[in-house]
């Protein structure tokens, strides 16, 4: 009798932490992580029946700003709810598109200081954050050999267009450090085509390294694990990386708990998802109706 | 001596001792870039000898995009107009890698005749609200701009 009491508790807390795995894999937060997650995943899943996925979750990395912040003195279900309705309203007027920390993109905005009352800036997108109607995104340049950068809201109303001019992805998930960087690094044309993916295809990693101009920095760049930097080590003293050493944090990816209060769990996520889901969809056929239509027409234009 | 550069450290972390980014204000001895052609202001940037800020001529004392400040230059005093900061800024104004000024004389005219770097366009706004009838006028540094962005 004992026996089979003891055994039906181990099930349960296997159960539990294979519960757990699942949140830690189901984050909005670097893919990098998600990646080897779900590798161990599959590996344990071989032997048995494929598990159905949900394609709702994938629309975590693809509208991260529907997920609220995890912080839960920050949470209010109902100012939440209000604001998914706002963003999605939003998202009717204009065609706010995918993109990603490292894309480049074209925004214009209607400004009243400017002279024909609206602005254009070109540029690539440094960082994403904040949630809800408050996600923000900024875009660098370096005009006329001066370094820019404009910090938009993606939902602000004097918004008249964003466009994607490429599309991919970096190998950091912030790039801070094309402030630090060579000037070429961060320097886009304003008269840059637009360029086309396939459909289907999954969103290109850019793995370009970028070389960083001798110290001072604005930030310890060493200490922050980046990939996407070439030259770091021949700038660095003996000082800098002794300490780089001893700031390491190799134990923080073991830390369950950490992971679990900086994401949004499984269940909450399906029924925000379950809210959106339809609409975003709609969207998305709508807008690649539209697409379709240009490609086209655009050949008649030509002949005429 | 190794030993003692670790233990230094660990007490800091444990102590959990942390910095906070800085602010890039602009305000009294602070570095500036001259970023029009006037004279003065490319000779002295050529020769590694930014100007200093020695006033800035609003009540909280710190720079702000299009305010008037005075700067020690090559022993001179001139004024200038700041239009473009390193500091953090509001949404759709555009933040710069350095803090950049025009020089200008007590009238408001530029020393230079050109701008080589980009404006940004709330500036605008700003200079025109600054401008008073009878007082000096700074709208005069938006002509020789040569970009806005």
């Amino acid at each position: 009798m004992s026996l089979v009491y003891r055994k039906s508790v181990d099930l349960l807390t296997v159960a539990k932490w294979i519960m757990r795995r699942e949140i830690r894999s189901l984050s909005s937060l670097p893919e990098k992580a998600e990646e080897k997650d779900v590798a161990v995943e599959e590996k344990r899943h071989i032997g048995r029946r494929p598990r159905p996925q949900n394609p709702m979750l994938e629309y975590r990395n693809v509208y991260p700003e529907f997920l609220p912040d995890p912080n839960p003195n920050w949470r209010n279900s109902l100012r939440e709810k209000l604001e998914r309705v706002d963003m999605l309203k939003r998202r009717n007027q204009i065609n706010i598109p995918e993109f990603y920390v490292g894309s480049i993109l074209a925004v214009t905005i209607s400004d009243p200081h400017a002279q024909g009352k609206t602005n254009r800036f070109v540029g690539i997108c440094i960082e994403r954050k904040g949630c809800g109607l408050r996600a923000e995104f900024t875009l660098r340049n370096v005009v006329d050999h001066q370094g820019v950068e404009v910090r938009y809201e993606l939902y602000d109303p004097t918004i008249q267009t964003i466009q994607v001019l490429r599309l991919e992805k970096r190998l950091d998930d912030k790039l801070y450090y094309l402030r630090d960087a060579l000037p070429q690094y961060s320097t886009f044309p304003f008269d840059m085509d637009p360029e086309i993916l396939p459909e289907g295809t999954p969103v290109p990693i850019n793995p370009v390294q970028v070389e960083l101009k001798p110290r001072p920095w604005l930030e310890r760049w060493e200490r922050q694990e980046l990939k996407g930097i070439s030259n770091i080590e021949e700038y660095l003293k003996e000082k800098d990386r002794v300490r780089r050493e001893l700031r390491k944090t190799p134990w923080e990816k073991y830390d369950l708990m950490k992971q679990y209060r900086k994401t949004i769990p499984i269940e909450e996520q399906n029924e925000i998802w379950g809210e959106v889901y339809n609409q975003l969809q709609q969207m998305k056929t709508s807008k690649k109706k539209i697409t379709r239509k240009r490609v086209m027409s655009a050949p008649k234009s030509q002949l005429g | 001596m190794f030993k003692t550069l670790i233990n230094k450290i660990t007490t800091n972390i444990s102590r959990g001792f942390h910095t906070s980014p800085c602010l890039n204000e602009v305000r009294l001895l602070t570095r500036l870039r001259v970023v029009d052609n006037s004279e003065i202001g490319k000779r002295a940037m050529a020769e590694g000898k930014p100007p200093k800020i020695i006033c800035v001529y609003n009540k909280r004392r710190v720079g702000m995009i299009g305010d008037r400040v005075l700067v020690a230059i090559k022993g001179q005093k001139k004024k200038g107009i700041l239009v473009g900061l390193k500091q953090t800024q509001k949404v759709k104004v555009p933040k710069f890698d350095s803090n950049n000024v025009v020089l200008i004389d007590d009238s408001g005219t530029p020393l230079g005749t050109r701008i080589h770097v980009p404006i940004p366009t709330i500036l605008r706004t700003i200079l025109k609200e600054k401008t008073h009838a009878k007082g000096a006028d700074y709208t005069k540094l938006l002509g020789i701009a040569t970009r806005f962005v």
